[in-house]
């Protein structure tokens, strides 16, 4: 199960780096979509069929959106080079030293509290559910819901549905006022 | 154990993605590979080897199901990261039709 995991999770990893390397904008937003349909491949392998149902719902509404954005504008990449030669001299671009040294020191930063963190883990397959022990048994008859994935979401946390819908709604408005093509008097 | 590592090396590739490079589009799909990388570590915690997907079935009695905590947390999660990610590319439309670029080092001169 692991193993499989990790050749879908190494087959996304190269599809975001290609994402954020390829020369044309079209073709590094089908490679995010690499990335997404991998994620459904893993949710899946992994007994989430609720979540992979929503992420390719999902991730087919952002790539159309995001192909529209792209077709409407320019599909050219930037002619970003590291090295710049001045008089014969090449030279690092100093804008390029700085990105890598904070990208360094945000990777060392992160991977030591992600080495902290996974000691504190359970190993992978061997979950303790503690307080989803109790939705498990009681959420048929409280809820009445086959799936306990509704049973949580709508009935013993619906307010977090709630708040979910509020984003979405003020995402909208945002959206809406962003888009407006003049100002109201 | 290496599947929690190679969740966490999506992330830095889409957190290498946003810090370095300067195209509007591009620090989108940095963003969203950030997220899936979360989602995928939420699906990753709640699993349990021979777990059942959570759906209750009247002839079998099994009780051993996936945790649905993080899945039900991560529903919501990616619907809003739906939300945010069209609002990024409303405001990249809105750069491109001002500036014609889609160049952070252009979009400098921002006013107001």
């Amino acid at each position: 199960m692991e193993i499989i995991l990790s050749i879908v999770i190494v087959f996304m990893i190269l599809g975001a780096i290609y994402a954020l390397y390829a020369k044309d904008l079209l073709s590094a937003l089908i490679a995010c979509g690499i990335v997404g349909y991998g994620l459904v491949i893993c949710f899946l392998l992994l007994r989430a069929p609720d979540l992979a149902i929503v992420q390719i719902v999902v991730e087919t509404i952002t790539l159309v959106i995001m192909v529209a954005v792209v077709l409407n504008s320019t599909r050219e990449e930037l002619k970003e080079k590291a090295v710049v030669k001045v008089d014969g001299v090449s030279y690092v671009h100093q804008r390029y030293i700085v990105n890598v040294i904070l990208v360094v020191v945000f990777a060392l930063f992160l991977l030591y509290f992600f080495k902290e963190s996974i000691y504190t883990l359970n190993h992978f397959g061997e979950h303790v559910t503690r307080m989803s022990t109790a939705y498990i048994e009681s959420a048929a008859e409280q809820t009445g819901s086959a799936n306990l994935v509704t049973g949580v979401l709508f009935d013993f946390r619906g307010y977090d549905t709630l708040g979910e819908a509020t984003i979405l709604f003020t995402a909208v408005i945002g959206i809406l006022t962003i888009l407006r093509a003049k100002a109201k008097k | 154990m290496i599947v929690y590592l190679l969740c966490f090396i999506l992330f830095l590739v889409g957190l290498f993605g946003v810090l370095t490079k300067r195209n509007v589009i591009k620090i989108v799909i940095g963003l969203s590979i950030m997220e899936f990388s979360i989602f995928l570590f939420f699906a990753l915690i709640g699993y349990i080897d021979e777990g059942l997907a959570p759906i209750i079935v009247q002839n079998i009695s099994s009780t051993k199901f996936v945790d649905p905590l993080p899945q039900a947390m991560v529903l919501t999660a990616i619907v809003i990261g739906l939300a945010t990610n069209s609002m990024l590319l409303a405001i990249a439309i809105r750069l491109y039709k001002k500036y014609n670029t889609f160049d952070i080092r252009k979009i400098n001169s921002l006013k107001g």
